[in-house]
């Protein structure tokens, strides 16, 4: 209050200074956030990756001889390419699979609606670690979805130590940061829209991918960003459901910080794939700024 | 308007009914037949039908019994998009996404129609409801007004025979409300199509329709003209639906060919027998309040209804003044008149009207 008072003229005082005085306050409130971030992550981030210029283990020996190191090698560059290709399958994936489930959370009445809310963010509360060993027993040679192909008369499969098996457990965790956003955008969308192009002479389903899909971009937009960047640093599913010679970034990273505590070849790492983040990010912006779904809301 | 004047759709609704899922019905074996270029409003209040029946007959629902014929053709089966009927939706529909040249040309994309054609009839349609200067904006840096006109503008630029328009006006101030209707009644003669609005507001029905169709609890109460509704009401709901009445439930205690007489505790009003008044039982009699005068006790013209009571307040509508009489036999009237005379408040004075301006109605809803 007393240094906005102390810059506002006498003029416009009387309209800014109560826009002035309650910035202040907002800003003094976050404040400890603010702090609590660059305590905890602005200082151990910068950490990491300054160390991708400072420390070096041999053969490297400086200036960019961690990167040149990691985007050097064919095995790095193939296990960077899959954890990119990985993301974006489960990007794929779990919007596939919310779509028709926000879609449905639109249509049916509040109770339903609460009960599937609630089965989403149910499994949620179970922890990550758990989740992903019920996929170890749901998919081990002995588990319950080969017992149901045996059932089906079809031969068992070794599923774990498998990409598939590491899509299909990052599917599932990622799957709620998909659907909330997609829900939040499909459930403000005016259904009698998709009505009024019937109307207008368009078939049920020409309506639905002229109106109806376009408008539901933002949440697509704003759940891709969510699970595409989970995704490239996803660890623990990769490491039980996954295997070694199929790692993905995260294990790599992590072999390097702890089994030969390279952190400078680590911080490289860390470097690039917040570099593909950010790339990911930035296209979700211009997208957002492009399209005219955004106008809706 | 350039394009040849369209032509016009015939309505029929035969026996047609709709309930939803187990629940209560929502139009009673319906019959309503729309004339070629008319201009119909359905008008009740909310849940009474009105909108279900636009909803059954734009597509986006299906009767559960009963036919839907648009030129003798049964539509009943017709999906939405294939019945070529504008519908003006209650708050527009606009495509948000989509500029108010993309919303308007929206139907004719869906049709085909070549290019440079589609931008002559959007052009076209667009100067029809004054609207050629928003062509590239998106609907919502539009007011609500310009909203609507654009909204009525993608409604008839594919040349529909039947246009629909459910509540359109509703979300409107009262200023501009009152000269959309009259722009909405230009383009409906200069298209020359049939137009079926709906509308809980009966001023506004009043105003705009050629005919008007009264619904109350899924039912039509009655059809006809807005002089035929306001002087000659057929129920009970119709008389206090549209503007204001008197009304008095009672027995009928005596019957002559033209007249009836109705009577509950304390008091007795004659009024004119129609074909549907019942000859005995209950009975209602309903007068317009501008067709009743104040006078003094037993002062009444011979051959007058009288109905004693006092003055309980009085209220200035510019031209006219409202009356409210408490009437001795239980009750209120309200009496319309001209601020010539003066009367004080609790003053004891009747209520009089001829005979021949009471009418006796059913008087069951």
């Amino acid at each position: 209050m007393s240094v906005s008072s102390g810059i506002t003229g006498k003029q416009t005082g009387a309209v800014s200074r109560p826009f002035l005085a309650r910035l202040d306050q907002w800003w003094l409130l976050a404040l400890p956030v603010f702090l609590f971030l660059a305590v905890f992550f602005l200082y151990p981030t910068s950490i990491i990756l300054l160390r991708t210029f400072t420390e070096f283990d041999a053969p490297q020996s400086g200036g960019l001889d961690n990167l040149a190191w990691f985007l050097g090698g064919e095995a790095n560059r193939t296990i960077l390419f899959r954890t990119i290709l990985v993301a974006a399958v489960s990007t794929i994936l779990t919007s596939l699979i919310a779509f028709p489930y926000a879609y449905l959370m639109t249509v049916v009445s509040a109770r339903t609606r609460t009960v599937m809310l609630g089965a989403v963010l149910i499994s949620m509360f179970f922890g990550i670690l758990l989740r992903n060993f019920s996929w170890v027993v749901m998919l081990q040679y002995q588990g319950s979805l080969n017992d149901v192909l045996v059932a089906l008369g079809l031969n068992r499969i070794r599923f774990l130590g498998t990409m598939p098996a590491v899509l299909m457990g990052m599917t599932h965790i990622l799957f709620p940061f998909m659907l909330l956003p997609l829900y939040a955008v499909l459930r403000g969308i005016d259904r009698r829209l998709v009505l009024a192009a019937q109307s207008l002479g368009a078939t049920p389903s020409r309506a639905f991918w002229q109106v109806y899909v376009p408008l539901s971009t933002p949440g697509f937009v704003a759940g891709s960003m969510l699970v595409f960047v989970l995704a490239l640093g996803f660890f623990v599913t990769p490491a039980l459901l996954g295997s070694q010679q199929q790692s993905l970034l995260s294990q790599l990273m992590f072999t390097q910080f702890d089994k030969t505590a390279a952190f400078g070849r680590a911080g490289a790492m860390a470097l690039v794939l917040m570099i593909a983040a950010t790339v990911f990010v930035v296209l979700g912006n211009a997208i957002s700024r492009t399209s005219r779904a955004y106008e809706a809301s | 308007m350039t394009s040849p004047t369209l032509k016009a759709a015939e309505v029929e609704f035969i026996g047609v009914s709709k309930r939803y899922g187990f629940g209560p019905i929502a139009i009673d074996k319906l019959d309503l037949t729309v004339r070629p270029g008319e201009f119909l409003t359905l008008l009740g209040p909310s849940g009474s039908g009105k909108t279900t029946a636009l909803n059954l007959l734009a597509g986006f629902q299906m009767p559960t019994s009963g036919q839907i014929l648009i030129d003798g053709a049964d539509i009943s089966a017709l999906p939405a998009y294939k019945r070529n009927i504008g519908v003006v939706f209650q708050h527009y529909a606009l495509f948000p996404h989509m500029t108010v040249r993309e919303n308007v040309g929206y139907p004719l994309k869906q049709r085909r129609v070549a290019k440079d054609e589609l931008r002559r009839r959007v052009d076209e349609a667009l100067r029809m409801v004054a609207i050629e200067a928003f062509a590239d904006r998106l609907p919502r840096q539009l007011s609500g007004g310009q909203q609507q006109r654009v909204a009525v503008a993608r409604a008839f630029v594919f040349q529909p025979r039947l246009l629909l328009m459910d509540e359109p006006l509703g979300a409107l101030d009262r200023k501009l409300r009152e000269s959309v209707q009259l722009e909405l009644k230009r383009i409906h003669r200069e298209l020359g199509v049939t137009v079926v609005f709906v509308t809980h507001d009966q001023e506004e029905a009043l105003v705009m329709s050629d005919r008007v169709a009264v619904f109350d609890a899924g039912k039509i109460q009655q059809v006809g003209t807005a002089s035929e509704l306001y002087d000659a009401p057929l129920t009970k709901f119709v008389a206090q639906f549209l503007g204001e009445s008197n009304c008095w439930v009672g027995d009928v205690t005596h019957q002559s060919s033209d007249r009836s007489t109705v009577s509950g505790p304390g008091w007795t009003v004659k009024g004119t027998r129609i074909e549907q008044t019942p000859s005995s039982g209950r009975a209602a009699v309903v007068v317009r309040p501008e067709r009743c005068s104040l006078v003094a006790r037993g002062d009444a013209p011979a051959g007058w209804n009288e109905i004693p009571g006092l003055i309980r307040d009085i209220v200035y509508l510019g031209s006219l003044r409202k009356v409210v009489i408490d009437l001795e036999a239980g009750g209120t009237a309200v009496v319309s008149s001209r601020p010539e005379t003066e009367f004080p408040l609790n003053r004891a004075v009747s209520v009089a009207f001829p005979i021949s301006s009471a009418r006796t109605l059913p008087a069951a809803e």
